[in-house]
């Protein structure tokens, strides 16, 4: 045990996802020794994310002002939206440079285990922005795994009556692999999703 | 996968500590080796396993929960199957049956560590057929969390309730049968598995040949007129026939069955679950129906 504020400043740090209790305490001797000017910034940083950032009236994305940067930019197409479980996934499709339209994120994936059920997620706000009939295609973009795919076939289901264009992305081998290491699941997968090679 | 499994650190005698055959029956441990001055020993365990649950941990690690045929409940680490490159990631997704190499830091599967798994083979994977219909899925996951329930105790063999999962899933995928009566049936059975069995037509406290007309969750099933507890249950006959044919398997009765006496039967099974088990089942609030 340290004496007083380094031990609040462990047991703070210990508290973050990830982690541990020999963690916390290398990182907070790291701040101990740092540059006044560093741990000003970082304090900085911290209290500013809490302060400014919120969540995006209209995608539910981390946004510095009632809407996001995606949602106010006039040049996406409002005719797509492409569905996703976390912030994190709207910055990895966007690093794909691929996809012009607009984000939902729902919050999370449905785990009935877990006790995330469909009420849990931001799936009545996302039929509210459907009702207009604005938006043609609807692009499932959750987590390939069991939860994402329940949830993928959950909203596939509700939008169904709509008459919307739904899609889910592509399943299969990652760019760069071996064929012969792919597990079957996945190349089942491939198989399923080939496509036409028209050349 | 090959039945003999090899450990890099061998200074000192290798032990084997089971020899099973090479059935379809996965092996126990199959080699522990001790090494190094401190003595520490490392096993290799082989089992079969449904994957009941799993949990993000770290970067890109999960925690596995299975329920084995040889070891019960297992939870076990998987490192880095979160990452797209995994070789066994899509493998260890809830509802697969796997045949599962575990390395474990110590003679015995379930100690003070999780066991790492190193090697993830599929059986059959039977996630896909049933999260393709969101109805099974919901169903399937009750099966799942029921399962991890009744098989409290890790480490423990409960050979009845694996064999009487792999059954459910196979049929809950095959979507041969309404979901919510195949998972009426898992219900019923492992609560029959587990010593808490109920009569649906001989009276449950004094024997009398059915057809009984009361039924009491204390009692454990339907009772005479002369056994009757205050607060029974009356459900129509359908119901409880409709029950009879779950708990025994006579699926030509069940799937004739009208949709309300599938909904009455559901109710009785939901409570008489939750009297036994004590605490509810988190995802049977999302079974459809």
């Amino acid at each position: 045990m340290y004496e007083g504020v380094v031990q609040d400043l462990i047991d703070e740090l210990g508290r973050l996802p990830g982690v541990g209790p020999k963690s916390a305490q290398r990182i907070a001797f790291h701040i101990l020794q740092a540059d006044p000017v560093d741990v000003r910034r970082l304090a900085f940083a911290l209290q500013q994310v809490k302060e400014k950032v919120r969540f995006c009236s209209v995608c539910g994305n981390v946004a510095e002002s009632e809407q996001c940067r995606v949602c106010l930019d006039p040049r996406r197409d409002l005719a797509v939206i492409c569905v996703v479980e976390e912030s994190k996934d709207v910055v990895a499709i966007e690093r794909t440079r691929e996809f012009r339209g607009r984000y939902h994120v729902l919050g999370g994936a449905i785990s009935p285990i877990e006790g995330v059920g469909p009420d849990d997620l931001r799936i009545r706000e996302l039929m509210t922005r459907l009702a207009d009939g604005t938006v043609t295609e609807l692009i499932l973009a959750t987590d390939p795994n069991l939860e994402g795919e329940a949830t993928a076939t959950y909203l596939a289901r509700l939008c169904k009556p709509m008459g919307l264009k739904v899609t889910r992305l592509a399943s299969g081998l990652p760019v760069g692999g071996d064929l012969e290491y792919a597990d079957e699941v996945t190349l089942g997968r491939a198989f399923e999703g080939r496509r036409l090679l028209d050349v | 996968m090959s039945r003999t499994a090899r450990v890099k650190s061998t200074t000192a005698p290798v032990r084997v500590h089971g020899c099973v055959p090479a059935a379809a029956a996965a092996a126990t441990a199959v080699l522990s080796v001790r090494y190094g001055t401190m003595g520490t020993t490392m096993s290799l365990f082989r089992d079969d396993g449904i994957v009941l649950r799993t949990q993000k941990i770290g970067e890109a690690d999960r925690i596995i929960t299975f329920l084995t045929r040889q070891h019960g409940k297992v939870r076990a680490v998987a490192r880095g199957v979160r990452r797209t490159k995994s070789k066994f990631g899509a493998r260890l997704e809830p509802f697969s049956h796997v045949d599962i190499q575990f390395f474990s830091r110590g003679s015995e599967l379930v100690g003070r560590t999780l066991p790492l798994c190193t090697q993830v083979e599929t059986i059959a994977p039977y996630g896909a057929r049933i999260v393709d219909d969101y109805t099974r899925y919901t169903a399937g996951t009750a099966m799942l969390e029921t399962a991890e329930r009744f098989a409290e105790n890790e480490g423990q063999p409960a050979v009845q309730q694996y064999l009487l999962l792999v059954g459910g899933l196979r049929t809950l995928a095959d979507g041969t049968h309404q979901s919510h009566l195949v998972l009426d049936a898992f219900l019923l059975r492992s609560l029959a598995v587990n010593g808490y069995g109920a009569s649906f037509t001989d009276c449950a406290r004094c024997g009398l040949p059915g057809p009984n007309r009361f039924f009491s969750l204390q009692a454990g099933g339907v009772l005479c007129g002369d056994c009757r507890v205050p607060g029974s249950a009356v459900p129509s006959p359908e119901t409880l026939v409709l029950l009879g044919a779950l708990l025994s398997g006579d699926w030509q009765t069940a799937d004739a069955c009208e949709p309300r006496y599938w909904r009455e039967g559901s109710g009785l099974v939901a409570a008489y679950l939750q009297w036994h088990l004590e605490r509810g089942i988190r995802s049977m609030r999302y079974v459809e129906k």
